[in-house]
């Protein structure tokens, strides 16, 4: 993952003429990935009559696009040197407890934020166990994934909850569209181009990548790196919140069973991506899928 | 010593695309010789011992093993004929024991599917027991540097080599081990190996080599007899111009000043280091001396808030510090440069410039926090010119660069906050000649420039050469101190295993 650290410094500033574009072209990581993917498509198209249909891409698309948000967080949290495995739970989690505040009479915008929050916590929870206990990633993530899991099962009784009353306009956000666009796509790619920006722009996420390309030098850098990790573990789980709750507007319902293996995708999906947020995450999604 | 030739290297090149790393090289090792080789990083010495380790393939040459011409195709054909190669870098399996480490080689062919350990464990005993006191059931990663790099001896060592390479074997040695592995070096020259001896040290050279071969830029210079030549005969060969003076000035008589720049007092963590005081002037360099494991990095690092539970006063420019974090330290401009610049100096993957800005990165960014990275490179290509640091471009990453300019890099990284106080561990190790001068004269501009300056070194010759004052450390405590005539080798050593 490191090599593709330092593609996220600003481009290379020597490309003279076109020979040298063409060839860092395809030095770029990303065009092997567009290759395979291109073959898929082509295969797949012959295969399956659906395959190459408007309706199948634009389910593809949406489906990619929500776990893409997760995949955001995942990269970021890979890039620090951590790792999360309760990312299928959390979003799971993150319906149920909204679904369940909203059952109860609770506001479905409100009840979405505290359960946003809650996953928020959760995160917080883990990094504490990470950063301050000194667990590593993989048990902690692997305890929550169970915790979080169990919790759903708990809180609904085993049964996905019909939310058929939802409002219209919370539904909007899992099942609208703008013009021929799902309004889920257009969330997916506002949450990948404002964490892209950031990533390469801003200090704090800089810090993050020193973190993760050598945490003891980052420590001799000034960088309090437990904190950095701290961040990027509660924003992952912060982000498996958004999802949770848009995939409630998209379902009507929440499914405690939701999201299992969902870890596995999100991961791939994370490390073929690059752990560089470009724009070729959204293909990196599209390929660990294709290839599923 | 008898003068059988064991090796016999003629008319070798090698090419890394334009690159010629070796041109027309001639080698000849005798039985039982110690032989060193000398040259600046980039001579062409690491490109040769890989030749001869079989790890990479030579264009043009003859190599003659034993009087048979043979084509080394690979580090297993090396080690059949008896190639034993100890790398500069640590090349040990961090999770699994010294014994284990130590006979990973033979437990590759071991025809039992089986791990016999406690035979292991103690053939590792016994051949460790020669070098130094370390546990064969220890795990490697519990060792400290120098008992990893005699691990790695140890290694070469049970393969009974008829030629051993030692690529800089000293660089991360204590001085007492050092005398140690030298006289293991001597037994195995009696038994008839020959080893290879790769190092920047001269005074080790002329202590224990027999003879010395120079390279430089890929060429064969010259091969003398270690007791017809002298160090500075070979520095220039070396170099290939005259260095008339490694070390620069000293501070003059009317550059000393009385106005401390740092106090500290009574620094304590209970556990490394007591009671430390001292004061650092102005215009000076400051030396802290002592073995290795001393607390001479741990008194640093705990005056910059990088580790231990620190209690005692700091005070810049007679003002008293409050440092709890090393962002403290950076922020009143006090930075410490690590003596493992791999392990926690640099950002190997990442760009120059990003490893340059890293001590604060919001020095180039914009208030709102984004990164400009124009403002970033130049600020990379300004430190970068005043250290003459060479590379292509400062995007590259730093691995692609040589040890020298590396040290340069995380040199230019203290630099880039504009430092009121330096303290660099080991600035020099692992780098050649010409770029350990260089770094020297940095040194001084920058104290003469009124940056207070603290090396810690465990080169005698660097100390004494380079510093104006010395601290010597022994056991946690300030031993002594030597300034002026009173800085010799022997004076240091004293103050630094036996001085009450």
């Amino acid at each position: 993952m490191t090599n593709e650290l330092s593609q996220t410094g600003p481009d290379m500033p020597d490309a003279a003429g076109p020979m040298d574009a063409l060839k860092r072209l395809l030095r770029m990581r990303e065009t092997g990935l567009v290759l395979i993917i291109l073959t898929l498509f082509i295969v797949m198209s012959f295969a399956s009559p659906y395959f190459l249909t408007w309706e199948n891409m634009r389910a593809m698309a949406m489906a990619f696009a929500l776990e893409g948000i997760v995949v955001v967080g995942m990269t970021i949290l890979l890039i620090s040197g951590g790792i999360d495995l309760s990312v299928g739970s959390v979003t799971a989690l993150a319906m149920v407890i909204a679904g369940l505040l909203f059952l109860n009479g609770v506001d479905p915008w409100t009840a979405s934020l505290i359960s946003i929050a809650c996953c928020t916590a959760i995160g917080a929870v883990m990094g504490f166990f990470t950063t301050k206990v000194g667990l590593h990633h993989f048990i902690v993530s692997l305890a929550i994934m169970v915790i979080a899991r169990g919790a759903c099962l708990l809180g609904t009784g085993g049964r996905p909850l019909g939310l058929f009353t939802l409002p219209p306009e919370f539904k909007f956000i899992g099942q609208g569209s703008v013009g021929v666009i799902p309004v889920v796509i257009i969330v997916f790619v506002v949450v990948v181009v404002a964490f892209d920006f950031m990533l390469r722009r801003t200090t704090m996420f800089r810090k993050v990548f020193y973190t993760g390309s050598n945490e003891k030098a980052a420590a001799y850098s000034g960088i309090r790196t437990k904190k950095v990790i701290f961040l990027t573990t509660t924003l992952c789980s912060a982000l498996c919140g958004v999802a949770g709750i848009i995939y409630m507007a998209r379902f009507g319902s929440a499914q405690p069973t939701f999201g299992i293996g969902m870890e596995l995708n999100v991961i791939a999906a994370a490390v073929i991506g690059g752990a560089s947020l470009k724009a070729d995450d959204f293909l990196g999604i599209l390929a660990a899928y294709s290839a599923a | 010593m008898s003068s059988e030739t064991i090796l016999k290297i003629s008319d070798l090149s090698k090419s890394f695309g334009p690159i010629k790393a070796l041109r027309n090289v001639d080698f000849e090792l005798r039985r039982g010789e110690i032989h060193a080789i000398a040259g600046e990083n980039g001579a062409g010495k690491s490109t040769l011992m890989n030749v001869i380790d079989g790890i990479l393939q030579p264009d043009s040459g003859e190599i003659v093993f034993d009087g048979k011409p043979v084509k080394i195709a690979s580090p297993t054909e090396a080690q059949k004929l008896g190639i034993g190669f100890v790398h500069q870098e640590i090349a040990l399996c961090p999770d699994v024991t010294v014994a284990e480490n130590i006979f990973m080689a033979t437990t590759n062919v071991s025809r039992s599917p089986l791990m016999n350990y406690s035979s292991l464990e103690k053939k590792a005993q016994d051949v460790l027991s020669k070098l130094a006191n370390i546990d064969a059931t220890a795990l490697v990663r519990s060792l400290s540097i120098s008992q990893q790099q005699l691990v790695e001896i140890a290694k070469a060592l049970t393969l009974d080599c008829r030629i051993l390479i030692l690529d800089e074997p000293t660089a991360a040695l204590t001085d007492k081990e050092a005398q140690i592995l030298f006289e293991i070096m001597h037994k195995l020259a009696e038994q008839g190996i020959s080893i290879i001896y790769i190092s920047h040290r001269m005074a080790e050279i002329f202590e224990n080599c027999d003879r010395v071969t120079v390279f430089r830029d890929g060429q064969y210079i010259v091969t003398h007899n270690v007791a017809e030549t002298n160090p500075s005969e070979i520095v220039n060969a070396m170099v290939g111009r005259v260095i008339d003076n490694l070390y620069p000035d000293k501070q003059s008589a009317d550059e000393k000043s009385d106005t401390a720049i740092l106090q500290v007092e009574n620094l304590t963590d209970n556990n490394r280091f007591f009671d430390v005081s001292f004061e650092l002037k102005k215009g000076e360099i400051l030396g802290i001396g002592g073995l290795i494991g001393a607390g001479r990095s741990e008194i640093v690092r705990g005056i910059c808030g990088l580790e231990g539970d620190v209690s005692g006063t700091v005070s810049l420019n007679g003002e008293p510090l409050a440092i709890k974090h090393y962002q403290d330290s950076i922020a009143q401009g006090i930075v410490y440069l690590s003596e493992d610049r791999k392990g926690d100096g640099l950002f190997l993957e990442m760009p120059i410039a990003a490893n340059v800005s890293a001590l604060a990165v919001e020095q180039v960014a914009s208030r709102s926090g984004l990164i400009d990275s124009r403002r970033e490179g130049q600020q990379a290509e300004t430190v970068g010119r005043r250290l003459n640091l060479k590379c292509g471009h400062i995007w590259q990453p730093v691995s692609a660069l040589s040890g020298g300019n590396q040290q340069k890099v995380a040199i230019a990284k203290m630099l880039s906050v504009n430092p009121r106080v330096i303290f660099l561990d080991e600035p020099t190790r692992g780098v050649d000649v010409g770029a350990k001068a260089e770094i020297h004269r940095i040194l001084r501009d920058l104290a003469r420039n009124g940056v207070g300056i603290v090396v810690i070194s465990s080169e005698l010759p660097e100390l004494i050469g380079v510093c104006d004052r010395v601290l010597v450390i022994r056991e946690g405590r300030i031993s002594g101190e030597v300034s002026g005539d009173d800085m010799t080798e022997r004076k240091i050593m004293y103050l630094a295993s036996v001085a009450a």
